[in-house]
């Protein structure tokens, strides 16, 4: 049953684009099919669809592992961010030497940066019981001036003009296309395999049923001798990581260099995949082509209704919202029925006597 | 040299206000056993709505305002969410920032470059003019002496009056308060949007008295940090306010050392705020049984009176 909160919640969303157009004036049926049709009606909007989903169900899936351990991991585009430095870092390193290990290892490196990045919350955390939620964030500010200052100073392209960029990244460091007359390229294939990686992480492995038992019943976790400092190191790390990643596929797929920002909110858009997904790798994978067509729609409305992209972050919000009220009818039954007049009385009766 | 002094602190006190203003709202909220990460989220909804109604009345007051409406009418959002349907707390609180990050960019487009008149710093004649005590005392932006005043109401209220008593009571033992009689979903409500009102009025601080201008996402973490906030203030309204002028002081020492010529790269003086939020977090958490003491038992659990 639990699957039928994400359903609603899609389409109670797009109900609500549906008004929302409607007000702006806009022909909604028209807009409908602009936004949430006519991206994806040929060939290279369905790569696109594909190529925009892959870090987002790369972030979902690591964060998913951390939020099932009770581990509020909110971080992942600062991760991500620092994911493309180190990716990319090591793509300027080599420059034109290319080396069949180039590739790998640019994804190793970015995968050690998001996990270290994420490691400085499970240390803050298990270390000195900090908030992981407040350091992770306050972290995604600090990777982005990191970011910013490489491609303003040390990092820039001396021949770019003073633009804040770093130089363009040879071809052989770049992630081979898949489909020819499209922008889709072999990340999508590593994030599958990282998706079902982390299936059989959790739902095979002593480590993710730990974190599951932790998640669920941190009692019954502590009682039987579950490490809580374990599961939020391991919940941290595996987000951190993944988001890496992601931010190496972003740096060496579609953008081909390091820009002052990577990510059109990737990271926090994650976080609603994750929920709307269920937490479940199959539903990631659904969510994430959601997500990424709610990104395509925008950028769509951008140029053909004259909406604000903005409009992207404003579904992105409406549908966790929806899901969250959603869930509630899905896991309670709820009754109608009038308040018993008795719960008012007492405090009213309380005050005459004090 | 004393001028300049003076005009150091004064100029803390207008980047810590927004701090000070969000700080006491949440404080109030955590106090009745509710964690509202949504803050940025009411703040940013908050800066745009007062942004647009003083844009549009030419009334800064009236944008002021409607800017605190838009931030309980959002917290209400998360109310029905988290208090009527029992959602997760964490998770409402998420969507409620990604929300109105989302919303107020949409809804502020048109006004990104627009230029309004926004609230003036007082200027008492005689006062305010006077050296040194002037500028030090009598000179700030009126909002400024409202988040002190808000302080002190947040201590009074909570510690000095009975309904402040109840709203800990429902914040220790929600269970406790309901046997006695208190219509606890009712009072965490009013707290909610207590919270909602104050971020709101924040973000329209940012927008209408410290800019004053809109920006997409102008509020900059400063909602996060005002979370961060409570609890290095251990939940006491007081310290919320060393905490917020401390973070100002740490925003403006980024500007002076750009104004004097220090060799630092301007981004990594521009991450300062965030790293001394990490790192007070840090400091003061690493006593967790300070922390558990002073937090609010019930904090963050969801509670439904016939459950």
């Amino acid at each position: 049953m639990a699957w039928l909160s994400p359903l609603f919640a899609a389409a109670a969303t797009l109900v609500v684009g549906f008004v929302l157009f409607s007000i702006l004036g806009k022909n909604p049926f028209a807009a409908f099919y602009i936004f949430f049709v006519k991206p994806v009606d040929n060939l290279y909007g369905v790569g696109e669809l594909l190529l925009k989903a892959s870090p987002l169900m790369l972030c979902a899936i690591g964060l998913a592992a951390g939020y099932r351990a009770n581990v509020w991991n909110i971080g992942a585009e600062g991760q991500l961010t620092l994911g493309a430095i180190c990716g990319g870092g090591v793509a300027l390193a080599l420059g034109d030497t290319p080396s069949a290990w180039a590739l790998p290892l640019m994804l190793v490196a970015g995968a050690v940066g998001g996990g270290a990045w994420a490691a400085i919350p499970a240390w803050l955390k298990t270390r000195f019981n900090a908030n992981e939620i407040l350091v992770s964030l306050m972290l995604v500010y600090v990777a982005s001036f990191v970011l910013s200052w490489l491609v303003h100073g040390p990092w820039r392209d001396p021949e770019g003009f003073n633009f804040p960029q770093s130089r363009l990244f040879p071809d052989a460091l770049l992630l081979p296309n898949l489909v020819p007359g499209t922008r889709l390229n072999a990340a999508f294939l590593l994030a599958l395999a990282v998706v079902a990686a982390a299936w059989v992480f959790m739902r095979r492995s002593l480590s993710g049923f730990q974190m599951r038992v932790a998640g669920l019943a941190p009692a019954a976790a502590n009682y039987a001798g579950i490490s809580a400092r374990r599961t939020v190191w391991l919940g941290m790390l595996i987000g951190g990581a993944t988001a890496g990643i992601a931010g190496v596929d972003e740096a060496a797929g579609p953008i081909g260099q390091l820009l002052p920002s990577m990510s059109p909110g990737y990271g926090f858009a994650a976080i609603i995949v994750a929920f709307v997904g269920r937490l479940h790798p199959l539903g990631i994978l659904l969510a994430s082509l959601l997500m990424s067509l709610l990104y395509l729609g925008g950028e769509a409305a951008q140029i053909a209704l004259a909406l604000p992209s903005a409009v992207t972050g404003l579904f992105q919000g409406t549908l966790l919202f929806f899901l969250l009220a959603a869930d509630v009818f899905i896991n309670f039954r709820l009754r109608l029925r009038y308040a018993a007049a008795a719960i008012g009385a007492g405090p009213a009766a309380m005050e005459k006597t004090a | 040299m004393m001028e300049h002094v003076a005009t150091l602190v004064a100029l803390t006190l207008a980047a810590g206000t927004p701090l000070v203003l969000a700080g006491a709202g949440e404080l109030v909220t955590e106090r009745s056993g509710v964690l509202n990460l949504g803050v940025e989220g009411m703040m940013l909804v908050g800066a745009v709505v007062a942004f647009m109604v003083a844009a549009t009345t030419k009334a800064p007051w009236l944008g002021i305002g409607a800017g605190m409406l838009a931030g309980a009418a959002l917290s209400l959002v998360f109310g029905v969410l988290t208090l009527s349907l029992m959602a997760n707390q964490v998770a409402a609180g998420l969507a409620l920032s990604l929300f109105g990050v989302g919303l107020s960019a949409f809804v502020g487009l048109g006004y990104v470059s627009v230029v309004i008149e926004g609230v003036q710093p007082l200027a008492i004649s005689g006062l305010s003019d006077l050296p040194f005590l002037g500028k030090l005392l009598f000179a700030h932006s009126p909002l400024v002496y409202v988040s002190l005043a808000l302080v002190a109401a947040v201590q009074w209220f909570l510690f000095r009056t009975r309904a402040g008593l109840i709203v800990r009571a429902v914040g220790e033992s929600p269970e406790a308060a309901h046997a006695i009689g208190y219509p606890v979903i009712a009072i965490r409500y009013a707290a909610v949007a207590f919270g909602g009102a104050c971020a709101g009025l924040a973000g329209a601080y940012l927008a209408v008295a410290y800019t004053p201008l809109w920006t997409e996402g102008m509020t900059a973490g400063r909602g996060w940090i005002a979370l961060a906030l409570v609890v290095f203030a251990t939940w006491k309204p007081w310290r919320v306010l060393a905490g917020a002028y401390l973070f100002g002081a740490v925003t403006l020492a980024q500007f002076q050392a750009q104004a004097l010529g220090v060799a630092v790269p301007s981004q990594l003086l521009s991450m300062l705020p965030y790293l001394a939020t990490i790192l007070v977090l840090t400091l003061i958490s690493r006593d967790a049984a300070t922390i558990r003491l002073n937090a609010p038992a019930a904090l963050g659990k969801p509670y439904h009176p016939d459950a």
